[in-house]
C-alpha cells in the first residue's frame, strides 16, 4: 500500500564525515607505534640478499648488528671498497670488531653473554673476502652465534 | 561588556592535520625485519687436533668460484638443482644401516647421514648474494629431511617444533619436551657443513 511507498523526490542525506578524523587518528596511532626510528645512520649501501629458510630472531637474545657494504652516496670519501660499519662509524680495520664485541658483552651483562647474537647485515654485492675476515674476527673473540640477515624470498629466482 | 559565549572551534580541519601526520609516519616507517639465517661458527682452530680423515664418498664439495659459478663435486650445476642433489646425497644410505633413509643407496654418495659432510668453498671474490643463496639451499635440504622425519615421528614439522621450543618459557616442562624432540630429529640428520677459507 501507499504506506511503504518511497517518497519520490527526496534527496539522499549527505554522509557524515564526522568520524573521519577518528579513523585517520586510529591509523596514525598504528603507524606511530609500528615505526621504529633507525638507531644507526647507515653510511653504506645495504641491500640484503634473499633467502627462504629464515628464522625470526629470538626476542630473548640480544643482538648486535654488524653492517657491511660499499660506502653509500655522500660517503664516497671513504672509497669504493666495501667497508664494515659498527654502530655509527665506518671501520677500516676489521680487528675493531673484537673491541665492539667486548663492548656489547659488557653492556648485556655476564649472564646473557651466551645469548648474544651477531647479526650480519651485509649488502648483497659484497665480496666474500670481507665477510670471511669478519667471521675470522668473531671467531677470535669466540662470538660464534651469528645470523645472516636476509629478506624473505626465493633466492633461486633470476634477477636477484 | 556583556558576556559573550566563546564561539565553537571549527574542527573541520582536524582530519587534514591528522592526514598530514599519517602521511609523515607512513613515509618514515620501515617495519624492521629481523629475519635471517642462524649459523654457528666453528671455534677457533686448534693445532693440536688433527682433522679427521673423511672418505671421498662422504664428502659433498660445493665450490663457488670467483665469478659465482657453482661447482658441485667438480661439475657445474644450476642453483635450482642444488637442493635436490643435497637431499639425494644426505639421504643416500650407502651402508644400508639407516632405517629412516629413503635414498637410492648409491655407491658414490654418503654412507650414513651422520657421516655425511658438506664442504663449502668460496673465493674471496665470490658475491655475498650467491653465497647466501647456496647456504639457503643447503639448509633447505636439511630442513626438508628433518621435516619429513619429524612429520613421521611426531606428526609435526621440525620447523614448528623448533619455533615452539623457542617460544616456550625457560625451564618449563614444555621446553624440555620440545628440546627432546628437537634433539632427536637433529641427531638423525646432523648438520655438518664445513666452510673452508677462501681459495684462489
Amino acid at each position: 500500500m501507499s504506506k511503504f511507498k518511497k517518497g519520490g523526490g527526496k534527496e539522499l542525506p549527505a554522509i557524515s564525515t564526522a568520524s573521519l578524523p577518528d579513523i585517520v587518528f586510529m591509523l596514525l596511532f598504528f603507524f606511530m607505534v609500528a615505526t621504529v626510528m633507525r638507531q644507526n645512520t647507515l653510511q653504506i649501501e645495504n641491500k640484503l640478499p634473499y633467502a627462504d629458510q629464515v628464522e625470526k630472531l629470538d626476542k630473548k637474545s640480544s643482538i648486535m648488528y654488524i653492517y657491511a657494504g660499499k660506502p653509500g652516496p655522500g660517503y664516497k670519501k671513504f672509497g669504493t671498497e666495501a667497508k664494515v660499519q659498527l654502530d655509527d662509524k665506518m671501520v677500516s680495520n676489521v680487528a675493531e670488531i673484537q673491541a665492539f664485541v667486548q663492548e656489547n658483552r659488557n653492556k648485556v651483562g655476564e649472564t646473557r653473554v651466551g645469548r648474544l647474537i651477531a647479526a650480519l647485515k651485509v649488502d648483497k654485492n659484497t665480496n666474500m673476502g670481507l665477510i670471511g675476515d669478519v667471521k675470522e674476527q668473531l671467531r677470535e673473540v669466540n662470538q660464534l652465534k651469528i645470523n645472516y640477515a636476509t629478506l624473505n624470498g626465493d633466492p633461486t629466482k633470476k634477477n636477484r | 561588556m556583556a558576556k559573550r559565549s566563546a564561539p565553537e572551534v571549527n574542527a573541520g580541519s582536524m582530519a587534514d592535520i591528522a592526514f598530514l601526520l599519517l602521511i609523515f609516519f607512513l613515509v618514515t616507517t620501515t617495519i624492521e625485519s629481523d629475519t635471517g639465517m642462524n649459523r654457528k661458527l666453528p671455534p677457533k682452530f686448534d693445532d693440536r687436533i688433527t682433522p679427521p680423515i673423511i672418505k671421498q664418498k662422504n664428502l659433498f664439495t660445493v665450490v663457488v668460484s670467483k665469478d659465482n659459478q657453482l661447482l658441485v663435486e667438480e661439475e657445474p650445476m644450476e642453483l635450482q638443482d642444488l637442493r635436490e642433489a643435497t637431499i639425494a646425497f644426505l639421504d643416500n644410505n650407502g651402508d644400508g644401516k639407516c632405517a629412516y633413509c629413503k635414498g637410492k643407496k648409491d655407491e658414490n654418495l654418503s654412507a650414513h647421514p651422520n657421516k655425511a659432510v658438506i664442504s663449502v668453498q668460496n673465493s674471496r671474490e665470490t658475491n655475498y648474494n650467491s653465497y647466501i643463496a647456496i647456504q639457503n639451499e643447503l639448509i633447505a635440504a636439511y630442513n626438508f629431511l628433518r621435516n619429513r622425519e619429524a612429520q613421521r615421528l611426531f606428526g609435526e614439522s621440525y620447523l614448528s617444533i623448533n619455533q615452539k621450543w623457542k617460544d616456550a618459557e625457560d625451564e618449563s616442562d614444555e621446553k624440555a619436551e620440545f628440546e627432546k624432540k628437537r634433539d632427536e630429529i637433529k641427531k638423525m640428520f646432523p648438520e655438518k657443513i664445513s666452510e673452508s677459507e677462501a681459495k684462489e
